[in-house]
């Protein structure tokens, strides 16, 4: 898995709160190939239904364009397990995503594909994506290292994220790997479990 | 000292707890891993490593999400990505040893109705697959939650997963339910009550006399749509209904095992005097049938309410996103429910296609007709056998519905059975996204029965008050 570290980019504001998965990436576009899916990155948002692109989208505005960051409102990317969601956004160059809250199997699906889900407190995520709409195409900077994000105004605040998740993002980590360590672990479990709940 | 109270969520977790790393990880068992015919995805992820299924005894598998409803071929199914995925859960269990219910077994179904029937889905257990229902089979007193291709391979792979303990928090429905009220109408007010992000990062105890009085099917209802309350999981307390309910099915307990399961089974229940980081509570006999108006679950409101008015909203932020739903929806604030007219109706899903759905569907739809088009999707192979054994399916015939082959259907659209722009659909199903349905289509959620009063008089109706 490609590593975390910093990132200095453009970001796009996101203002509507539980934008949903199926906003992100709607169902027809799953079940098709990876590649052929790059399109669809909030597909109906950024098209009318005669596939013309709406241009009040941001994601269709000049300003934003090679964007890597997203600032989104609250519960962002609820609903459904899609992990295209993560995916359709990494293949289009979005890697981080700030929110006062996140759907809690995106924030996961995140880690799975190098990504980095931001919680931060509502006001400053308002305070952020107003500065981004009032000079479009600004940048917001993410040290991994140090937690920290630097809005467009050079204002920089703290986040948290769990250390383990942390240590994964940054050195790469593939949980598989990691998890297949622990074999000795998992067998003594499993050897217990047929012991105690025989039935199953 | 007696041993701190715990919580049924506390216990499941501890009692499947591999390791526990200092920085707060814990490496989870998982003890049942559902697959369907999205999660090809995980299969692909495993032979890229070269990696076998650790325990295919475990995984259990159904398509669901892209089989047609009008037919149970393979060779019908006309998107060759989707007919690719049909075959590919075919080969990806004989390859693996996973036990399959294919089309044209009785026991094929949504994976979420399939796990509990064939009593796969068992109290004190973790169980997940790569689906964000998979909430639904807390009704049972098992964890269940659902997770993205990544993790689904790494369960394929370890049959375990890397999770922060998620909060608890307990939602308890007390008093009696008025007649027609149904788990359906439970949930959506809890949601409408606590909002679609009111149990992020929680896992939800739903108790009280009401709950206790659900069947199992009420509560499978209700700990479906826990995601929709922005829960990582959903549960209720095994008692002697799920008891009654497990007794007897292919793949529960027997003989010995059986007494020695059910024994474990009456430990797992949240200890008197247990502690939740949260407490929400409901009075049962305050809940009306509710149908949404909005593109979130939590715009869901009684059947003799307005469409709300955007000037009502408590700031900006909310007066915006309601004024956009409500121009999407194609609804004018101030109208009454009733007064709204409906294009079509679906009844199906995880959420409403059991045979106690079927039956309260059935119950209203005797004798009456359908003005608009009408489908009902059964859960399973053997939900529909069982209700055609029960002479459901004339009724439904009868009153002009179309009687369809099980899978997820119009829930999500994904085997083409969606809905034109613009059309409102009454459905039985748990999301009204944007586009949920097909690009433009308008989507209210509602119960089974109330679905039925829409099909018969062409708008949203108080099944309550059909004469
Ligand atoms: S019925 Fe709908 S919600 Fe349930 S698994 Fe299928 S698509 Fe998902």
């Amino acid at each position: 898995m490609e590593a975390f570290t910093t990132l200095d980019a453009v970001a796009i504001p996101i203002d509507q709160p539980n934008l949903d998965t199926d906003q992100i990436i709607p169902a027809r576009f799953l079940g098709k190939p990876r590649p052929t899916q790059v399109e669809a990155l909030f597909h109906d948002l950024r098209y009318t239904p005669d596939k013309k692109p709406r241009p009040e989208f941001v994601t269709n505005m000049p300003a934003y364009q090679g964007a890597r960051i997203v600032v989104a409102e609250r519960n962002f990317a609820c609903g459904s397990s899609r992990e295209n969601a993560v995916t359709v956004m990494v293949d289009n160059g979005l890697r981080a995503f700030i929110a006062p809250s996140f759907g809690d199997i995106f924030f996961n699906n995140c880690f799975q594909n190098g990504a980095l889900p931001i919680r931060l407190d509502a006001k400053r995520v308002a305070e952020i994506r107003a500065a981004l709409h009032a000079k479009p195409g600004s940048t917001v900077k993410i040290d991994l290292a140090s937690q920290t994000v630097t809005g467009p105004d050079g204002k920089a605040d703290r986040f948290e994220i769990d250390s383990f998740r942390k240590d994964c993002l940054l050195k790469g980590v593939d949980e598989v790997n990691l998890t297949l360590g622990y074999e000795k672990d998992i067998a003594a479990f499993e050897a217990k479990q047929r012991q105690e709940m025989s039935w199953l | 000292m007696a041993a701190a109270a715990r919580t049924m969520f506390e216990k499941i977790w501890q009692r499947h707890i591999v390791v526990d790393r200092p920085d707060g990880y814990t490496l989870l068992y998982i003890d049942r891993h559902l697959m369907h015919d999205g999660s090809a995805a995980g299969f692909a992820k495993l032979r890229e490593r070269g990696i076998k299924l650790r325990r295919p005894d475990r995984g259990f598998a159904t398509p669901d999400h892209y089989v047609k409803s009008d037919s149970r071929s393979v060779a019908a199914i006309a998107d060759p990505h989707h007919r690719a995925l049909v075959e590919a859960i075919r080969t990806n269990t004989a390859e693996s040893g996973v036990t399959l219910f294919d089309l044209g077994d009785e026991r094929q179904g949504i994976a979420h109705v399939v796990g509990p029937e064939q009593g796969v889905t068992q109290p004190g257990l973790t169980l997940v697959c790569g689906d964000s229902h998979t909430s639904t089979h807390g009704a049972l007193g098992a964890l269940a939650f659902g997770i993205g291709s990544s993790e689904v391979a790494h369960v394929m792979a370890t049959e375990c997963l890397w999770q922060r303990k998620p909060k608890a928090m307990r939602v308890s429905v007390d008093g009696t339910l008025g007649e027609d009220i149904t788990g359906k109408d439970v949930i959506l007010a809890i949601i409408a009550k606590i909002g679609t992000a009111g149990a992020v990062g929680h896992v939800i105890e739903y108790t009280g006399s009401a709950i206790r009085g659900l069947s199992i099917e009420g509560r499978l209802t209700v700990c479906n749509m826990s995601i929709e309350a922005g829960g990582k999981a959903g549960m209720v307390a095994p008692d002697d209904t799920t008891i009654a309910y497990m007794k007897g099915r292919p793949f529960a307990p027997k003989e010995a095992e059986w007494d020695k399961a059910v024994a474990f089974w009456r430990t797992v229940p949240s200890d008197e005097g247990a502690v939740f980081d949260r407490d929400v509570s409901l009075d049962a006999a305050s809940i009306a049938p509710m149908v949404t108006w909005g593109t979130s679950p939590e715009d869901a409101l009684s059947i003799t309410g307005r469409i709300p008015e955007p000037s009502t909203a408590p700031d900006a932020a909310k007066k915006d996103s309601m004024k956009r739903a409500l121009d999407y929806m194609g609804l004018t604030p101030g109208t009454p429910l009733e007064q709204v007219p409906v294009d079509r109706v679906f009844i199906g899903s995880c959420t409403n296609s059991r045979i106690e759905d079927l039956r309260a569907a059935a119950k209203v739809a005797k004798g009456r007709k359908v003005v608009i088009p009408s489908w009902v999707v059964a859960g399973s192979g053997l939900v529909k056998k069982q209700a055609e054994a029960e002479g459901l399916d004339k009724i439904f015939v009868e009153a002009g519905f179309e009687w369809r082959e099980p899978g997820c259907s119009m829930c999500v659209g994904m085997n083409g059975d969606t809905g034109k722009p613009q059309q409102r659909i009454a459905s039985t199903s748990n999301r009204n996204f944007i586009g949920r349905q097909g690009p433009g289509v308008r989507t209210h959620l509602l119960s089974p029965a109330m679905a039925v009063a829409a099909a018969v008089t062409g708008h949203f109706a108080d099944v309550r008050k059909l004469a």
